[in-house]
């Protein structure tokens, strides 16, 4: 089998890691939290110190963190799709139809970025008007608690810190992939590759 | 950013840390620049943690102290052989039976000698042991969550002092009765004691899994009193000593009558033997009641059982079971060294500390070397057992630990000092005074094999002028000295609870990794649990109300209660929600006659209430557990007996 082939066909399998491992984690830390709280998002399931995240944002009127949520129902399918389409891709080994793979799981997890910036605007914003705790901004508006995309944030006396998980990294390093297998197929149909 | 929030606080503390001892100074100190420099020694700062953990007992407070070493802090007070009503300990339905004794509930002791397990001689931080002198008790404390998980009784017994101490592989757990009785009792003049009244030694055998204790057997002694004991270690592994006094057997005015003799004895058991005896069957079973109490952590509740018989050894009809070797004068303290080849014998009246030779005991009793026998047991020649004295080093020695480098301290409570000597020189290498009259001295492992020989803690039974007074009563004290040089060192002291007896320490890092941090809600087998606030609920049995009450920040569930009757005994079953670490609730009723109850992160505790006043009556949480704290609390509405108010429940009006 041509490498080009199998490297699709590696890129494509690596997404799996998504049913076992997280995709990104949320860590919240505190001066009383020295082992801070952590909220870890699979494709299936968000685990984690819930309860007691829950517990401290009861007080400013923030949602509890669901135990379910739309997404789990669908993103498993989009994930095992791109998997079965990498796959029979590479099996074809037209390797035009790589680079489709991954413009299409660019998109894809454009899309999941934005789903998940949506979800925690919408977890940081909107409070219960009977909070027992209301904290306001310097312009006498109610401040929010949104954790960031990516990145550290100080939100009250928390650090809420947002970060790809291992599951992101192996997505990402499947899509690297399936360009290389894009290049190394060029090489194989006879072009040099490129300087780089 | 995390970092800096920590070191912003561990500089508040310290700046409040600083302040305080500015102002402790006023109160006088005298040691000028050499205590600068120890006050280093003993200094843990902010956020750091102590090296060892010392368990040090709470004498007639009936409790366990838990203190840090070298800070001298105070962590933890371990409820016992005594109520807490801090911590509901004997108060909530739970805890109650464990308090349970063949004289029905015992709600007090006297905590002397705690004990930590060992495996191969070595302390292993699984379980701490302590008995209960008055009536006759040892509990087990399991050093995973420091809570009294056993409590056995020792029946035949009075006042369980020479106890509780633990073989090499905590095989067993010795209890030694002070006074002698008459076994079983009965009623005949006192007079007639001497021959008559009997001295139990009983041996606990350990599950090495569970760590729950068996009565195994016991041994019937003459009626001396066996006031201190200590396991064989190393090569003398399978021995036990008991220190004797009253040898004369004398029924009163002991302080005159119980001194005559110029020799008491040390008790040397060989239990290897007895388990061969107990196996042949040459043990005779007598009836015994005594009660066994055990906390399930499963069901988060103690159950108290009662034992009917116990199977006893009698030395005189068990060649090679007990031998005696003649010990001056009136001996208290029984100590082994870390190899197992001295035993040590403070006669209490004798200025000399006593050592036996392990080696030249085993040699007399195969060439027979006995001066006599006294009720059958057979007494070595003192000559032929002695392995050495160490000659007149101070007045009236107790207590005797060891380093790790061959030498012995001993305390002195009458003349007030602590002496260092040389295991086989026997001589006198140190000495330091105490403030006041030190009964035990503890090292970290200094009763084991292996001691870890940094410092040594001496436990005073008079302080006097130590501190500012605290009326007719003043508190006791506990003085840390650094052992690693030629010369012992006075680092500290501090005050302790209740009068300290002995003390167990090891390093902390023995103990904190197995920490239990929370209690797991699916783990809570407590038949009474509400396990989520849908749980949550109020049932009516008859003239029994069972309310089943989650807390969690900040609220219970319900909050509101109508039904409840006049002449009603209601049980409030509260189940704590929390899975975080640190974040107990407490619940308090107004009215209820006993006290509040503190719950642990997945725990659930029950406190019974017997309304008497029609009204509505307000419960809370005790424990400021968040920002919300003042908030939780709740209504309970209290109608006439035989009333027709219906039974119900709400949080939130739903
Ligand atoms: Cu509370």
């Amino acid at each position: 089998m041509k490498t080009s082939k199998i490297i699709m066909i590696v890129a494509a399998l690596l997404p799996l890691i998504l049913f076992f491992l997280p995709m990104w984690t949320i860590q919240l830390s505190a001066p009383q939290y020295p082992d801070p709280l952590e909220m870890r998002i699979f494709i299936t399931k968000i685990d984690g110190d819930l309860q007691s995240i829950n517990l401290m944002n009861h007080y400013v009127g923030m949602k509890m963190i669901p135990e379910t949520i739309p997404e789990f129902e669908f993103f498993p399918w989009i994930v095992g799709g791109m998997i079965l389409l990498g796959v029979v891709i590479g099996l074809i080994g037209n390797r035009f139809l790589f680079l489709i793979w991954f413009w299409v799981s660019a998109i894809l997890g454009c899309f999941g970025m934005y789903d998940f910036y949506k979800w925690e605007y919408d977890y940081g914003t909107s409070l219960n008007p009977k909070a027992a705790i209301k904290f306001m901004d310097e312009a006498g508006k109610l401040i929010t608690y949104q954790p960031p995309l990516i990145g550290t944030q100080t939100i009250l006396n928390f650090q809420a810190t947002s970060l790809p998980a291992i599951g992101a990294y192996v997505l990402f390093l499947g899509m690297v992939l399936s360009i290389v297998a894009y290049w190394v197929g060029r090489y194989e149909a006879g072009h040099k590759f490129p300087p780089l | 950013m995390k970092k800096t929030i920590f070191s912003i606080t561990a500089v508040a503390i310290s700046t409040t840390m600083l302040i305080s001892c500015g102002g402790a100074k006023k109160g006088g100190d005298s040691g000028g620049a050499l205590s600068g420099k120890n006050a280093e020694k003993v200094y843990v700062a902010p956020g750091e943690y102590d090296e060892f953990y010392a368990f040090i007992s709470g004498g007639f407070s009936g409790q366990l102290s838990v203190y840090g070493l070298p800070s001298g802090r105070l962590f933890k007070v371990i409820p016992v052989f005594s109520q807490d009503a801090e911590k509901a300990y004997g108060y909530n339905e739970e805890t109650k039976p464990m308090l349970n004794t063949s004289y029905g509930f015992i709600p007090w002791d006297d905590a002397h000698h705690p004990d930590l397990s060992q495996t191969k001689g070595v302390i292993d931080g699984r379980w701490c042991f302590i008995n209960g002198n008055n009536t006759p008790r040892i509990a087990r404390i399991d050093l995973k969550t420091f809570e009294t998980t056993e409590i056995i009784e020792i029946p035949n017994c009075a006042g369980n002092h020479s106890s509780s101490y633990v073989t090499d592989n905590t095989e067993y757990v010795i209890a030694g009765t002070r006074f002698s009785v008459p076994v079983p009792q009965k009623d005949m003049p006192i007079s007639e004691y001497k021959g008559n009244f009997k001295g139990m030694l009983s041996f606990l055998k350990v599950d090495q899994e569970t760590g729950e204790m068996d009565l195994s057997f016991q041994i019937m002694m003459p009626g001396f009193d066996y006031d201190k004991a200590h396991p064989g270690r190393g090569k003398s592994h399978g021995w036990f000593f008991f220190t004797t006094y009253n040898s004369e057997e004398a029924a009163s005015l002991l302080e005159v009558n119980a001194s005559q003799n110029d020799k008491d004895f040390i008790a040397a058991v060989n239990w290897k033997k007895a388990e061969e005896y107990i196996k042949e069957g040459k043990f005779k079973t007598m009836p015994a009641k005594y009660a066994h109490n055990i906390y399930d952590e499963g069901t988060q509740m103690a159950t108290s059982t009662m034992e009917k018989d116990v199977k006893v050894l009698d030395p005189a009809e068990c060649p090679g079971l007990v031998y005696f070797l003649p010990t001056p004068k009136s001996p208290h303290g029984c100590d082994v060294d870390p190899t197992g080849e001295y035993i040590v014998g403070s006669g209490k009246l004798s200025a000399n500390v006593t050592a036996h030779s392990f080696t030249k005991m085993l040699d007399a009793i195969k060439n027979e070397k006995f001066s006599g026998e006294a009720y059958g047991i057979p007494i070595i020649n003192f000559e032929d057992v002695l392995g050495g004295t160490v000659v007149q080093p101070g007045l009236g020695p107790l207590h005797t630990e060891f380093d790790n480098n061959g030498y012995g301290y001993t305390t002195f409570f009458i003349s007030s000092e602590v002496v260092k000597w040389k295991v086989g020189t026997w001589e006198v290498v140190d000495r330091k005074p105490t403030y006041y009259s030190p009964g035990h001295l503890m090292i970290p492992g200094g009763n084991s094999q292996k001691p870890w020989g940094k410092y040594l803690l001496a436990m005073n039974k008079i302080t006097k002028d130590r501190y500012l007074p605290t009326g007719p009563e003043l508190c006791q004290s506990a003085q840390l000295y650094d052992i690693t040089g030629e010369k012992m060192e006075l680092l500290s002291d501090f005050p302790t609870i209740g009068e300290p007896h002995y003390a167990a320490g090891c390093p902390a890092e023995l103990i904190q990794p197995n920490q239990q941090k929370i209690y797991k809600l699916e783990d809570n087998k407590h038949p009474y649990a509400a396990k989520s606030e849908k749980e949550s609920r109020v049932e009516r049995n008859g003239k029994d109300v069972h309310i089943y009450l989650t807390t969690i920040r900040s609220h219970f569930a319900p909050d509101n209660i109508e039904g409840v009757k006049v002449g009603d005994k209601v049980y409030f079953h509260v189940t704590n929600l929390e899975q975080d670490y640190d974040v107990p609730h407490g619940f308090a009723m107004i009215g209820a006659n006993n006290s509040e109850l503190l719950i642990m992160p997945g725990q659930t505790e029950t406190l019974v209430w017997e309304p008497k006043q029609v009204g509505v009556w307000p419960f809370y949480c005790t424990d400021f557990c968040s920002a919300l704290h003042q908030e939780m609390q709740g209504y309970i509405r209290v109608s006439p007996a035989g009333s027709s108010t219906a039974l119900s429940w709400s949080l939130d009006g739903e």
